[in-house]
């Protein structure tokens, strides 16, 4: 096997059904939900969602809490250590 | 029932006044259908690219750029006036392919594209995230978010309704020359960009009711005769890049850049209307884009640019390109309006001088 088939390799293990809730952490920013799950606050109340994919922050620095507004990047936010 | 499509949608953009010889040459012939023009003003019409692309900055030519943009715009929504029958004429399209050999040309001499970038997706985000890190320097976000008084807050919206209003457009010509992952992030980004199938939430409907929330006319090409040659050629990048498959990797690297350099710009805008008094109407566009790039710009990174160079590693320097070339157009634009600002200048053409080209 080639390198290059090695990296075609890791594409297609991809889950093909797009119905398994999917959450992918992201190096150094949030972390990206798709599929059917429910996001709540502390009190079970649900959090608005206007887009089938959302990114939740995980740099605490976001001004949209839960979600991501980019601010890890201007924030020095790493997931070196996690 | 009544139309739900906006009346300034209905038809193609207005035709904006030629800002030179070859737009007026172009104009004319589009005036009339493919089949009423001979031979000898098909020639001249390639002639007269050769012409326009020889001398000067082709980035800053007012002639070559607007006359790029209205012949791109065939292939949108079209032209007011003019038979759709031009988009696939071959002559029209050997002219075109003059200015943009050239467009390109201009491009790739004066981008910087990163290299030494493994052909993997984590490899290929990273790369796109250095160089997309948002900088200590003056940006026109900074400007607006801070400082711009209302008539600048006016000509950012003018400057970017050349491209808002048909938001996402240029993008989605890649979509069926891409497969795989690559494809399914890009659908992925453009549905959202869409509104998800509710016509109200397109971003450029959204962008439209900012627009008419600042008293502006909201119609696609409302102000292009306003709009300088620096505007009009980052629009044109967009274009060149997405109608052309071989480009593939450039458009997926745009979008990436695009949307990388999207969410924190977006709220020092969205700062800047609610500082003026402006409304939620108003600055929704900018608040939504907060938190649809910060999503969108993992998918592309991650999942389109990354996965596109997995699928097609011959790419690579392509889709960093188009990256690159992106953010290039962007710093253009922005010492453009910034430097007319700081000179208390006005960053648009004269009104004046597009009116009087009118009469
Ligand atoms: S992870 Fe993006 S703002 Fe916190």
């Amino acid at each position: 096997m080639t390198a290059a088939d090695g990296a075609r390799a890791s594409v297609r293990e991809d889950p093909a059904v797009p119905t398994v809730p999917r959450i992918v952490a992201c190096p150094d920013g949030p972390i990206v939900v798709r599929g059917d799950v429910e996001i709540v606050d502390d009190r079970g109340r649900p959090v608005p969602r206007r887009r089938r994919t959302v990114a939740l922050c995980r740099c605490g620095g976001t001004t949209i809490p839960p979600y991501c507004d980019g601010t890890h990047k201007a924030n020095g936010f790493s997931t070196a250590g996690c | 029932m009544t139309a739900t499509v906006p009346a300034g949608l209905r038809t193609g953009m207005a035709r904006p006044q030629p800002r030179g010889p070859l737009g007026a040459l172009v104009w004319g012939a589009l005036d009339r259908r493919p089949d009423e023009v001979d031979e000898e003003v098909r020639a001249a019409l390639v002639t007269a690219a050769r012409t326009a692309v020889a001398s000067g900055d082709l980035l800053a030519d007012d002639d070559v750029q607007l006359t790029l943009f209205v012949l791109y715009e065939l292939h949108y929504r079209g032209v007011a006036g003019v038979d759709d029958a031009w988009e696939w004429d071959a002559d029209l399209l050997r002219a075109r392919g003059v200015l943009e050999a050239a467009f390109e040309e201009a491009l790739r001499d004066r981008v910087e594209v990163p290299a030494d970038v493994a052909a993997d997706g984590r490899s290929v985000a990273d790369a796109l995230f250095a160089l997309t890190a948002p900088g200590p320097g003056p940006s026109v976000a900074r400007y607006v978010g801070r400082r711009a008084d209302d008539d600048q807050l006016h000509e950012f919206l003018v400057h970017r309704s050349v491209y808002q209003l048909k938001e996402a457009d240029p993008h989605t010509w890649a979509i069926p020359r891409l497969a795989g992952h690559a494809k399914a992030a890009l659908v992925e980004i453009q549905a959202d960009e869409y509104g998800g199938g509710t016509p109200g939430r397109m971003h450029s409907e959204l962008f439209a009711r900012t627009m008419h929330g600042a008293g502006l006319d909201a119609t696609f090409g409302a102000y292009v005769d306003r709009v300088p040659a620096v505007t009009l050629a980052g629009v044109n990048a967009m274009s060149l890049f997405g109608l052309h498959r071989r480009l593939r990797g450039a458009i997926a690297g745009h979008l990436a850049a695009f949307e990388m350099t999207s969410s924190l710009p977006n709220r020092l805008y969205g700062d800047g209307f609610r500082r003026h008094g402006y409304g939620t109407a108003t600055t929704e566009y900018f608040d939504e884009h907060v938190e649809a790039d910060a999503v969108h710009e993992q998918i592309a990174a991650r999942d389109l640019a990354g996965g596109l160079a997995e699928h097609e590693p011959e790419l690579l320097p392509d889709i960093l390109f188009g990256a690159a070339a992106c953010l290039y157009l962007d710093d253009l634009v922005g010492e453009h309006v910034l430097g007319a600002w700081e000179r208390g200048e006005s960053s648009l053409r004269p009104a004046a001088a597009a009116a009087r080209r009118a009469g």
